[in-house]
């Protein structure tokens, strides 16, 4: 990764991953050693509309710098229909962060298939890029949300 | 607070050459609640699995983290090795310090950092733990088997043999499938229908298969072991159990302008028609869309001549329902759609054909009665071209990126049998390479070569041009002397690639069994569990997962069907406990839960609650373990926070996000 690390940013990144796809595509990112930044860390639920927003207004209350959800790809849920309920949620709790003050560009939804391992790595890679150009998520902690 | 074991595994080098296992137990043992930690090179080896069980029972262990592969690799291993020595399985949490740190880190010092909270945040998780009980489910000893071909002829009858009932439902009017359509086979050129027959004949002679031809899955619900299937028996309009197979009615049918399927639509059938003579089951379909009866209402000739009085015009649909243990897609392939590759003049010129068109041309059944003749003039070719990779191995989006795998060996298989019949024609292949890995398939395509004198050109086709006097100009190169060609033909023969069947998406969105970008389905593991679908009592069976020949898929079958049998040969399964809960002193049964579960498991009781010393009755939503899949979508749906998921709970995620942030 040819990202920039002359700064003492290090930026903290939760990835929230579905078991079904976005989970086995990070480790087949893994087993096909496509590298990404060490700022994203992994957790996982058993589907992306396990995903409370709840969960990423916790991450950026406790300093996250950035929160990506990944799952199936529309149509391809191993539950049939629970990414759809996470794309809803997501497009509506996205809006609407900006006014607690977590830019936009500090969340995003992506899907990966359990096939998809250079497409996770591109993405991460993609998204950690953004939360360095972005750096530390200071607005949030300006308006005293962090405790 | 749990009494909680961290062991680390070094995976050999897979681990340790990048993480510092050594750090990662120190700072474990800094952790509330970690009463033990160590490391070992392979924790999921026979001594591994003995140091973990040894502490559980010495410290009196209430959780295990492993630090290791993914949980996707051995979460089931460590929890096997805890239940034995005492403890819930369910008790067990994984850190995947390989899949998702040591083999995509390269600097030591970030991987042990990256380590180390990993393994804080699954001991942050299963500090908050619950003991959790697998239920048991039933399991429905009969299998339903997806197409007709012959994957899945050989699938049921495998399974069928093994004493289990095996229904084949397949969507044309005929079992065969796509093997039915072919004329010789490599590498022993013995003839398709000699071997493929016989096989439909038992299957349908089978006491234990039952075969549901001209019908269609519409409905998939339920869960391994417990599956219940709407099959479509769409309307024959023909009373199988009255129809002798006599063939008068086609014979006598009017209307003889429908393009035959069977044969590519190079020639014509009638209305009412069985699609080739050895079909099974031997009894006609109208095809109501072509039918003048159902069309104007005036013919009904063959209601007439039918003396079994067979001919049912009324005939409706028939919704099937029906419970299986285990399912079996064996949907097949069709060849792709010619219409972006027009410089090959496919569209223009009749004697442009795909290969499985010749297969029906050179078939003694076929629509040239086994002669090969040009389409256009009914004249014989004197100079035949073969074109490779037409849409396989292409770059762009108009083709398949994959390699179609079968058709180096079938065109090496045309060229051959046309060279043995008509020793006077020329044969020209033009190829990008020529793939033949298999038993006696490199042999045969040699054989071509040297005995019967193909002339084989490794370079690309650019155009075909049709020609006035009717004959085709074939424009291509000859990559190994680096020179343009110019080449009459009589006949050009595309080797088209090959896709899965176009209704397959929609029999996987209905099994929630995965797919890829290619519309082939998913298998569990690419090389470990190559016949099974992610999803559990979903086997895989021929070219639905990927192109194959017929050797392979007969193989593969086989091992589908063994699968299957394995499931079925179990009394009970044990079902995920990490399944919804709803909170009674929460809920308000407002149904929104239900709303969005995709199994209908929730559903409502009234129930007499007793909320800190009020008593009253409350409509309070239950879910059923046994349907509950553990997706989750409740909780988040849940306004009152009532609903929560075993193992994935709002706590146990919450105390991970905190541990990642800290």
């Amino acid at each position: 990764m040819s990202i920039n690390n002359n700064s003492e940013f290090k930026p903290k990144i939760v990835a929230f991953c579905c078991n079904w796809c976005s989970y086995a595509g990070a480790d087949l990112a893994g087993s096909s050693r496509l590298t990404y930044p060490a700022d994203v860390k992994i957790i996982r639920v058993p589907c992306s509309c396990r995903v409370n927003p709840m969960f990423i207004l916790r991450a950026f209350e406790k300093g996250a710098d950035g929160v990506i959800l990944c799952g199936c790809h529309p149509g391809d849920c191993h539950y049939t229909s629970g990414n759809f309920y996470a794309r809803r949620r997501m497009t509506l709790l996205f809006s609407m962060l900006d006014y607690i003050g977590v830019e936009n560009g500090r969340t995003r939804v992506e899907w990966v298939s359990a096939a998809e391992g250079v497409k996770f790595s591109a993405t991460m890679n993609s998204f950690v890029e953004k939360i360095y150009s972005l750096g530390k998520n200071v607005r949030l902690e300006d308006l005293r949300c962090k405790n | 607070m749990q009494r909680i074991g961290v062991f680390v595994c070094h995976c050999g080098s897979n681990i340790a050459a990048t993480v510092d296992v050594k750090k990662v137990v120190e700072m474990a043992m800094c952790e509330p609640g970690v009463v033990h930690a160590e490391d070992y090179p392979y924790m999921c080896s026979e001594a591994g699995q003995a140091k973990i069980q040894a502490a559980i029972k010495e410290k009196n262990l209430g959780g295990v983290v492993v630090c290791s592969c993914s949980p996707r690799m051995h979460e089931n291993t460590f929890r096997k090795a805890a239940e034995k020595a005492g403890l819930n399985p369910y008790m067990v949490e994984i850190a995947n310090i390989r899949e998702h740190c040591s083999w995509i880190h390269k600097n030591m010092e970030e991987a042990t950092e990256k380590a180390v909270i990993l393994m804080k945040a699954a001991v942050a998780k299963v500090n908050l733990n619950t003991p959790l009980q697998a239920g048991e489910s039933r399991v429905t000893k009969r299998a339903l088997v997806i197409g007709g071909g012959i994957a899945g002829i050989q699938t049921a009858l495998d399974i069928a043999e093994a004493g289990y009932p095996v229904d084949i439902v397949e969507k044309t009017p005929s079992i065969g499938g796509r093997m039915s359509q072919l004329d010789k086979t490599f590498p022993t050129l013995d003839c398709s229908a000699c071997i493929l027959t016989p096989k439909m004949v038992e299957a349908n002679a089978h006491p234990n298969i039952n075969i549901y031809t001209y019908s269609e899955v519409e409905k998939v619900s339920g869960f391994v072991g417990d599956f219940t299937v709407d099959i479509r028996k769409k309307a024959r309009s023909v009373d199988m159990s009255k129809c002798t197979g006599c063939g008068v009615c086609q014979e006598k049918c009017p209307n003889k302008k429908t393009p035959n399927e069977f044969n590519r639509g190079l020639n014509n059938r009638s209305a009412i028609y069985t699609p080739f003579a050895q079909a099974i089951p031997n009894v006609p379909v109208i095809d109501r869309e072509h039918c003048t009866k159902f069309l104007t209402g005036k013919c009904g000739i063959c209601a007439k001549v039918c003396q079994a009085g067979a001919v049912d015009y009324e005939q409706q649909d028939e919704i099937i329902t029906e419970k299986y243990g285990a399912i079996v897609v064996a949907t097949g392939f069709n060849m792709i759609n010619l219409d972006k590759y027009d410089e090959y003049a496919y569209s223009q010129s009749k004697d442009v054909i795909t290969s499985l068109e010749l297969e029906r041309i050179m078939n003694a059944a076929g629509p040239t009665k086994g002669h090969l003749e040009r389409l256009s003039d009914g004249k014989a070719p004197k100079e035949m071209v073969f074109i490779q990779c037409v849409g396989s191995r292409c770059a762009d989006k108009r083709g398949k990126s994959y390699c179609s795998k079968i058709c180096c060996m079938y065109t090496a298989k045309h060229a051959m049998l046309i060279r043995d019949k008509y020793p006077d024609v020329n044969v020209t292949v033009f190829y990008i390479d020529v793939r033949t890995p298999g038993k006696n398939f490199d042999e045969f395509y040699r054989r071509a070569v040297e005995e019967y004198g193909v002339n084989y050109i490794k370079g690309q086709v650019g155009k075909v041009i049709p020609q006035p006097d009717g004959k085709l100009l074939v424009q291509g190169s000859d990559l190994l002397s680096n020179k343009q060609i110019l080449k009459e033909a009589d006949m050009v023969v595309l080797a088209a690639a090959i896709e899965p069947e176009p209704g397959v998406r929609n029999i996987a969105t209905m099994l929630t069994a995965s797919i890829d970008t290619n519309d082939f389905l998913t298998e569990a593991h690419a090389k470990l569990r190559p016949v099974e679908s992610p999803t559990a009592g979903i086997f895989l069976s021929g070219v639905c997962q990927g192109p194959k020949d017929i050797p392979e898929t007969v193989s593969q079958a086989g091992a589908a069907a063994v699968k299957a049998i394995g499931l079925l040969a179990k009394d009970k399964l044990t079902t995920n406990p990490c399944t919804a809960k709803a909170d009674e002193l929460m809920c308000n049964g407002c149904s929104q839960c239900a709303n969005v579960c995709p199994y209908g498991a929730i559903s409502y009781e009234t129930k007499l609650i007793n909320d800190h010393g009020v008593r009253e009755d409350r409509r309070v939503a239950v879910v059923n373990s046994a349907l509950c899949q553990g997706c989750g979508a409740c909780t988040v749906t849940c306004p009152s926070g009532a609903m929560d998921l075993q193992g994935f709970s709002n706590r146990q995620i919450l105390a991970e996000v905190d541990a990642i942030c800290r």
